[in-house]
């Protein structure tokens, strides 16, 4: 097999190796249990508290306004389904149809419960309705809204600043889901931006699987989602996952330095060489907004070839992406942040989603230039729809 | 990724007989782009009626690609009689099995030749005779035939497995009820056969037992599936009296379950001489 070009970063991420590093000790050595009225336990203690630290430095935010949790869909359902306890039933959520399953599945379960739940659309290029979103914060009663920061598949970013200032002025609740937007955009800073939420994973962060977190502004009353201990200050009970959360406030200390050098400029660089290479290939198109999009995403179209044929040719190729096909998904539906573009059925198919990170070089960007021409061109001798 | 044979893998990437032919015998065109696949399969006969040389093009996942190649590798060499023989079954064993869900693609395959084969025949170019054949999923736009002869064929009895294999009910849904509906229908008419008969010779007392164990393991699933149930009533000889319960009582199309699976069923499981009478029947 060829080297590895992994091009699939917004569905998971290299752990670094600094941060591994810094979790090997906690499950040797510190092992204690933090809560322990020991020394021992007392010394994890405070590495979980820098840890905090580290996290909410990364986001402006005061460490007591962050609990960790286990993940992304865990810190997701803790902030929809906590906050929609506290406005009660026959509340308003507001979410977007773009959502990650995380965010869309919890609002249709309350829309079950009895909730009145809004989903605004999005424009062709990705980008949010406005008029439509103001419309929904007009509705009477106790609001939640839940939108993400940047979209998983595309990559285009909503104005969660303006988004979030517009709830807190109609008196609702506002959580974001920035998992995609975490260590790539600088703007995910909580002293300017008014969201009473935000969740956030670990592992789209270069730290490991299974660590995630949520930041609750102070103030802000949400009933817990999981019972039990008094860990987390009694928002999140169970033993705390020492050597992950360890791993994490590394991997924010990391993501903070990236934020503050020219590491997102370079990424943005090595994928605005791939878009243009890959545009000049006959029938392809680009999904989403071109200026409000995540530096590290790319999201193309090739008309009249399938997604799932494309990606195991790549990976025969050592490239590993991503793709929005029926197919790939093991379901029969396209994604339904395509279908809610109105990108053409005719190109949905054929979409491809090539996403970095700190760990991708020059290399890995020619590797795909290299190989996608013939790869293309292999799959569409074979289809019906081109006539050769 | 999914768990593909290594013979899907092959015809994937080296896939045989790709193109056209010039003025084809028959052509059989299945599927559309906004579909997701879509298989363009043409022949040309030799003297005997031969299948001499075929060709397809296919927009579709990997698996689609390779049923496609397969397919043209299986018939090549066939009349249009064996030809027509080859089901979705067929295809699927010969890449050595493709996953669940995938199993939509060996169905486009066996579609593609059965279009291509009556476009040979009639001229035709489309299949559909369109009358009483009314269309159950609009998104995929599938016909009740086909639901049911997949469901025939291929022994199936949930909707999950019809998406599987044609798709229907795989996006808006809102033609699953009635999916489920159908294959009712189709699991009562079409048991699946046996082949030998077991000669039994067995206790009354042993008879009743294997009677009871067959209602509750081979009957009662299926008709508890419906909101109904069954309930053994007496044994009489080779005589059995049973007595439906819950939906299935005093439902129209009851004396057609008692028959085509009650009945097969334990002249299946027990003895070929066992006839089924509900309570009250004289």
């Amino acid at each position: 097999m060829s080297r590895l070009a992994y091009l699939d970063n917004n569905a998971t991420t290299q752990v670094a190796p600094e941060v591994l590093e810094e979790m090997l000790p906690f499950f040797k050595e510190y092992y204690g249990n933090p809560s322990s009225m020991h020394a021992f336990g007392g010394v994890v203690q405070k590495k979980v508290d820098a840890a905090r630290e580290k996290l909410a430095a990364l986001i402006h935010a005061d460490p007591s306004e962050i609990i960790f949790t286990s993940c992304g869909s865990e810190s997701d359902n803790t902030a929809i389904f906590g906050a929609a306890t506290a406005i009660g039933p026959g509340g308003t959520i507001i979410t977007t149809r773009v959502e990650h399953p995380a965010v869309l599945q919890p609002c249709r379960k309350l829309k079950e419960m009895g909730y009145k739940v809004f989903e605004i659309g999005v424009h062709g290029d990705g980008t949010l309705d406005m008029d439509e979103y103001k419309a929904a914060l007009s509705a009477p009663g106790k609001k939640l809204v839940t939108m993400m920061w940047a979209n998983n598949e595309t990559g285009v970013i909503f104005p969660i600043k303006e988004c979030a200032e517009l709830a807190k002025a109609a008196g609702a609740y506002f959580h974001t889901d920035a998992v995609q937007a975490m260590g790539k955009l600088s703007e995910v800073n909580m002293a300017e931006v008014p969201a009473d939420m935000l969740s956030l994973s670990g592992h789209k962060l270069h730290a490991p699987k299974g660590i995630g977190a949520l930041y609750i502004r102070k103030g802000t009353h949400i009933n817990p989602f999981l019972l039990g201990g008094h860990q987390e200050n009694g928002r999140r009970a169970g033993t705390e996952n020492v050597p992950y959360i360890v791993g994490l406030g590394k991997a924010a200390e990391l993501a903070k330095i990236d934020l503050a050098s020219d590491e997102i400029e370079r990424i943005k660089k090595l994928r605005d060489t791939l878009q243009e290479a890959l545009l000049k290939l006959p029938d392809a198109r680009l999904n989403g907004s071109l200026t409000k999009r995540l530096p590290n995403t790319l999201k193309i179209s090739f008309e009249f070839i399938e997604g799932e044929a494309l990606l195991y040719h790549l990976s025969d190729a050592g490239i590993c992406a991503s793709s929005g096909s029926a197919c790939s998904s093991g379901s029969l539906e396209p994604s339904h942040v395509i279908r809610a573009m109105g990108v053409p059925f005719t190109a949905v198919h054929g979409s491809l989603r090539f996403s970095l990170s700190r760990y991708n070089t020059e290399e890995d960007i020619n590797q795909v230039i290299k190989v996608m021409p013939g790869i293309v061109d292999k799959l569409r001798k074979i289809s019906p729809f081109v006539n050769a | 990724m999914w768990n593909y044979t290594d013979k899907v893998l092959d015809h994937f990437h080296n896939p045989r007989n790709v193109g056209k032919i010039e003025n084809p015998d028959g052509i059989g065109q299945v599927g559309a782009l906004a579909c997701g696949d879509a298989l363009t399969l043409m022949f040309k006969l030799d003297e005997n009626g031969r299948i001499a040389d075929v060709k397809f093009q296919t927009f579709g996942c990997a698996s689609a690609i390779a049923s496609s190649s397969a397919l043209t590798e299986m018939i090549k060499g066939m009349t249009l009689e064996e030809a027509q023989k080859v089901t979705n079954q067929d295809i699927a064993e010969f890449l050595g099995g493709l996953p669940e869900e995938k199993m939509h693609c060996s169905v486009m395959g066996r579609e593609a030749l059965e279009a291509a084969i009556h476009n040979y025949k009639t001229g035709e170019t489309s299949m559909r005779s369109v009358g009483d054949d009314p269309v159950i999923c609009q998104c995929f736009d599938i016909h009740k035939s086909e639901i049911v002869r997949l469901a025939t064929e291929n022994h199936l009895t949930t909707v999950e497995q019809i998406t599987n294999y044609c798709k229907a009910g795989g996006a808006c849904g809102k033609c699953k009820a009635e999916i489920q509906e159908i294959l009712n229908s189709v699991t009562h008419t079409a048991p699946e056969p046996k082949q030998e008969e077991k000669p039994r010779a067995m206790t009354q007392l042993q008879k009743i037992k294997l009677i009871e164990q067959t209602i509750d393991t081979e009957v009662r699933p299926l008709l508890q599936r419906d909101g109904g149930d069954i309930e053994l009533i007496d044994v009489r000889g080779n005589e059995v009296v049973i007595a439906f319960r819950g939906m299935c009582a005093g439902c129209r199309s009851a004396h057609i379950t008692k028959q085509l699976l009650v009945e097969a069923k334990l002249r299946e499981f027990v003895s070929k001489a066992i006839t089924v009478s509900e309570e009250g029947e004289a």
